[in-house]
C-alpha cells in the first residue's frame, strides 16, 4: 500500500510546482487538467468492464451472497463511513499536532513524537489493527478500527504538515512579525496558507493509505469492502475476490483523484 | 552634514542583551541617539551587534535591560505588534509574502490599521509610483514574477505603506547586483529626501555606509558602538586602531564620493564654440581642444583645430554626480578633464585632475598619513554578509 501510495503522490508535486510558477503557460496547464479528465473517465470504464464481465458469468449461490447490489452498496457506505470517520480524526490530530510541534517552544518534541507516529505507521497494519482489538477487546470493534487506522494515517499528514511549515522562508516570517502581524496572524494568514501544498500532499497520502487499509477491518469484523475480498477468499470464489478488490482499488484512486483536484484548486497563486 | 543634529528621534540608554548561555553580551550597555529626518548606517563586521541592536528598536528582540525611547516615548513597555506597526521594517530577504499580489504585500499595515479600501488602493498606487513600478503594470504581480531589484522595491514601498517616522532597513540592497543595487541607492536617497524619514540602516559595507549615511555607527565586538560621527569625519579622522582597520585603505578615494559636484567650483578656462555659431574654424592654437556645444550651451564633442568632425563626448556629469564619479569618468575616459553640467543639462565647466588634488589637499584631515606598517596588516574591510 506505501509503495502504491508514494508513486502516486510523488511524480505530482514537483510537475504541478513547475505548472504553478508559469501561469500564463497553456502547456502544463492543459496537461494536468487532462489527466484530471482522464482518471475518472478510466475508473469508469474499469468500473463498467467490471460490471458487464460480472454480469455475464454464470454466478452460483455463494457468489450470489456477496456479488449484488445491496450486499455491495452496504460495503460500500461501511467503508466510505469508516475511512470517513478516521480521515477527520487524522486531521483534527495531526494538523494542530504539527502546527504546535513547530512553533519555537514546542519543537524540542517534535523528534519523540515523530518517532512515535513513525513507530505507528511502520507497524504493519494488519498487525495493529489485530493487535488493537486483542488488546482493547472491551472497546468496541469499530472505536478499535478506527483507533488503528488513525494510528496508521496519522504520519504522513503530520509529517507534512511540519515540512510545509518549516519551509515556509524565515524571512517572510519574520518580515510579517517586524510589521506588527501576531503570533496567531502569521501562522493563519502568511505560513499556513504557504505550507498548504506540501500539507495537501500528506493529507492526499493519508486519505489514500486510509481508504486502502480499511479494507483490513473485514479481519476484525468492522465491515467494508474488505468483507467482499474476504469473502472470496474463505469460500474460495476467485471471482468475488477479483471483484472485491478492483472495487477497493478503484475507491482508493478516485479518493487519489479528488484529493489531486483539491490540491490544485487549494494552492496558493503565485507560489 | 547638519552639526548640531535635531531633536532625536530613537534614543537608546544603556541598551543591552544578554543571550542566556553566551559568556559575552550581543549588545552591551549602548547609547545612541538617532536625529530625527536622518539616515544613520549601522556598520561592521558580521556578529558585530548591528542587527540585533536593530532588531531591539522594534522589540523583535527584547532587550534584557536599557530603554528605548522613539519620539521621546518610552516604547519598552508597549505591545509590541502595536509598536511594529509603527515603524516601517524592510530586509536584505525582501521577505514579500510569494502568495500575495505586490498590491496585498504593500497592503499589510495599512489593512492591519484598518483603513479603508480605496484609502489603500490610492496609497499603493502611489507608493508604487514613488519606487518607480508602473503600478498599473506591477500592482496586481505576485512577488515571484518580479526581478530581485523591482522586489526590494516593493520591500521599500511596503515598509513606507503607513507613513511610519522610523523606518529599520537591514542589508535592503545586499542581495542584488552592483549596477542595480547603485541606482536604488540612488533612488532611495532621492526618495529620503522627499520623506525626510528617520532610518536606521543596516549594511556591512563601508561603501554603501559612506554613500547613504548621514551618520554612521561603527560596531565593534560584543554591540559596542566605537566611532558614532559623519561619513566625512569618519573617513577624515578615524578612530584608532579598529575603526581604521575596518574602513581600511582608500579612505581618499571613498571621500571624494562625499562631495557633489554641485559643491564643486569648476574652471571655465576651456574654449567652447557653439555649433552652427558661423566662425567656422576653432580659435584655438593646434593641439589643444575646444568644446563645442549646441544653442542651449548642452555639450556635444570636443572640436580639434583643421578636423571637421568633433570627437565625440564619452561622457558629462551633472551636479548630483561626485567627485569620485569625476575621478571615475577620467580614468574611463583616459583624459585629465571631464565636463560638467548643471541640472538643465547645459554645459558648466570642466573638473581637471588638478582640481580634486587640490579638493582633497584642502579638506585634508589625517587621512593620508597610513603608516607604513599598518598598511600590510588591515583587514579585508567587505567582510562577509551578517
Amino acid at each position: 500500500m506505501s509503495t502504491a501510495t508514494a508513486s502516486t503522490a510523488a511524480p505530482v508535486a514537483p510537475a504541478a510546482r513547475n505548472g504553478g510558477n508559469g501561469r500564463p503557460v497553456l502547456g502544463p496547464y492543459a496537461v494536468r487538467w487532462a489527466r484530471h479528465l482522464a482518471t475518472p473517465v478510466v475508473l469508469g470504464l474499469v468500473l463498467l468492464g467490471l460490471y458487464l464481465y460480472v454480469g455475464a458469468q454464470d454466478l452460483d449461490r455463494i457468489e450470489q451472497r456477496s456479488l449484488n447490489a445491496d450486499y455491495l452498496l452496504s460495503r460500500f457506505g461501511q467503508h466510505l463511513w469508516l475511512s470517513s470517520v478516521v480521515v477527520v480524526l487524522v486531521l483534527a490530530i495531526a494538523i494542530p499536532l504539527g502546527v504546535l510541534l513547530t512553533r519555537a517552544r514546542m519543537r524540542r518534541y517534535a523528534g519523540a513524537v515523530l518517532a512515535l507516529a513513525n513507530i505507528g505507521q511502520a507497524t504493519p497494519s494488519i498487525g495493529l489493527i489485530v493487535l488493537f482489538a486483542v488488546v482493547f477487546l472491551s472497546w468496541g470493534i469499530n472505536t478499535i478500527a478506527v483507533v488503528a487506522f488513525v494510528t496508521y494515517g496519522v504520519l504522513p499528514v503530520l509529517r507534512n504538515t511540519m515540512v510545509g511549515l518549516d519551509q515556509v522562508d524565515r524571512s517572510v516570517v519574520e518580515a510579517a512579525r517586524g510589521m506588527g502581524l501576531s503570533r496567531l496572524r502569521v501562522l493563519w494568514s502568511i505560513e499556513l496558507p504557504l505550507a498548504v501544498p506540501v500539507m495537501l500532499a500528506g493529507i492526499r497520502t493519508a486519505l489514500v493509505i486510509t481508504v486502502g487499509t480499511v479494507a483490513l477491518a473485514t479481519f476484525i469484523g468492522a465491515g467494508g469492502l474488505g468483507d467482499v475480498i474476504s469473502n472470496g477468499i474463505s469460500s474460495n470464489r476467485d471471482l468475488v475476490l477479483f471483484a472485491g478488490s478492483v472495487l477497493v482499488a478503484v475507491l482508493a484512486l478516485t479518493i487519489d483523484w479528488l484529493g489531486a483536484l483539491v490540491e490544485d484548486l487549494l494552492r496558493p497563486r503565485g507560489v | 552634514m547638519p552639526e548640531s543634529p535635531p531633536r532625536p528621534m530613537i534614543r537608546l540608554t544603556g541598551l543591552t542583551k544578554h543571550y542566556p548561555g553566551q559568556a559575552e553580551p550581543a549588545v552591551d550597555h549602548l547609547d545612541l541617539e538617532v536625529p530625527e529626518g536622518e539616515i544613520v548606517v549601522f556598520v561592521g563586521p558580521s556578529g558585530c551587534g548591528k542587527t540585533t541592536t536593530m532588531k531591539l528598536v522594534n522589540r523583535l528582540i527584547e532587550p534584557t535591560s536599557g530603554r528605548i525611547e522613539i519620539d521621546g516615548r518610552d516604547v519598552t513597555g508597549v505591545d509590541p505588534d502595536r509598536l511594529r506597526r509603527g515603524i516601517g521594517y524592510a530586509i536584505q530577504q525582501t521577505g514579500l509574502f510569494p502568495h500575495r499580489t505586490v498590491a496585498d504585500n504593500i497592503a499589510t499595515v495599512p489593512r492591519l490599521l484598518g483603513w479603508g479600501r480605496e484609502r489603500i488602493a490610492a496609497r499603493v498606487d502611489e507608493l508604487l509610483a514613488k519606487v518607480g513600478l508602473d503600478p498599473q503594470t506591477y500592482r496586481d504581480r505576485h512577488p515571484g514574477r518580479l526581478s530581485g531589484g523591482q522586489q526590494q522595491r516593493v520591500g521599500v514601498a511596503r515598509a513606507l505603506a503607513a507613513d511610519p517616522p522610523v523606518l529599520l532597513m537591514d542589508e535592503p540592497f545586499g542581495a542584488i547586483d552592483p549596477l542595480t543595487r547603485e541606482a536604488l541607492q540612488e533612488e532611495f536617497l532621492r526618495l529620503q529626501r522627499d520623506i525626510r524619514k528617520t532610518i536606521v540602516f543596516v549594511t556591512h559595507d563601508i561603501d554603501e555606509a559612506v554613500k547613504m549615511g548621514d551618520r554612521i555607527a561603527i560596531f565593534g565586538e560584543c554591540g559596542r558602538v566605537l566611532q558614532y560621527d559623519t561619513p566625512a569625519r569618519i573617513l577624515g579622522e578615524p578612530a584608532e586602531g579598529f575603526v581604521a582597520d575596518f574602513i581600511g585603505n582608500g579612505t581618499n578615494v571613498r571621500r571624494l564620493s562625499l562631495t557633489r559636484l554641485c559643491e564643486v567650483e569648476v574652471s571655465d578656462d576651456r574654449p567652447v564654440v557653439v555649433r552652427g555659431s558661423g566662425d567656422g574654424g576653432c580659435p584655438t592654437a593646434p593641439g589643444s581642444f575646444a568644446l563645442l556645444v549646441d544653442r542651449d550651451r548642452r555639450p556635444l564633442g570636443w572640436a580639434e583645430p583643421g578636423q571637421d568632425r568633433p570627437l565625440p563626448l564619452i561622457s558629462h556629469l551633472g551636479p548630483e554626480h561626485t567627485l569620485h564619479d569625476a575621478l571615475d569618468a577620467m580614468l574611463a575616459n583616459n583624459s585629465d578633464t571631464v565636463v560638467v553640467t548643471d541640472q538643465d543639462g547645459r554645459y558648466r565647466g570642466t573638473v581637471e585632475m588638478a582640481t580634486i588634488q587640490t579638493h582633497l589637499h584642502r579638506v585634508g584631515g589625517p587621512g593620508n598619513e597610513g603608516g607604513p606598517v599598518r598598511g600590510g596588516e588591515r583587514a579585508d574591510r567587505s567582510i562577509g554578509t551578517s
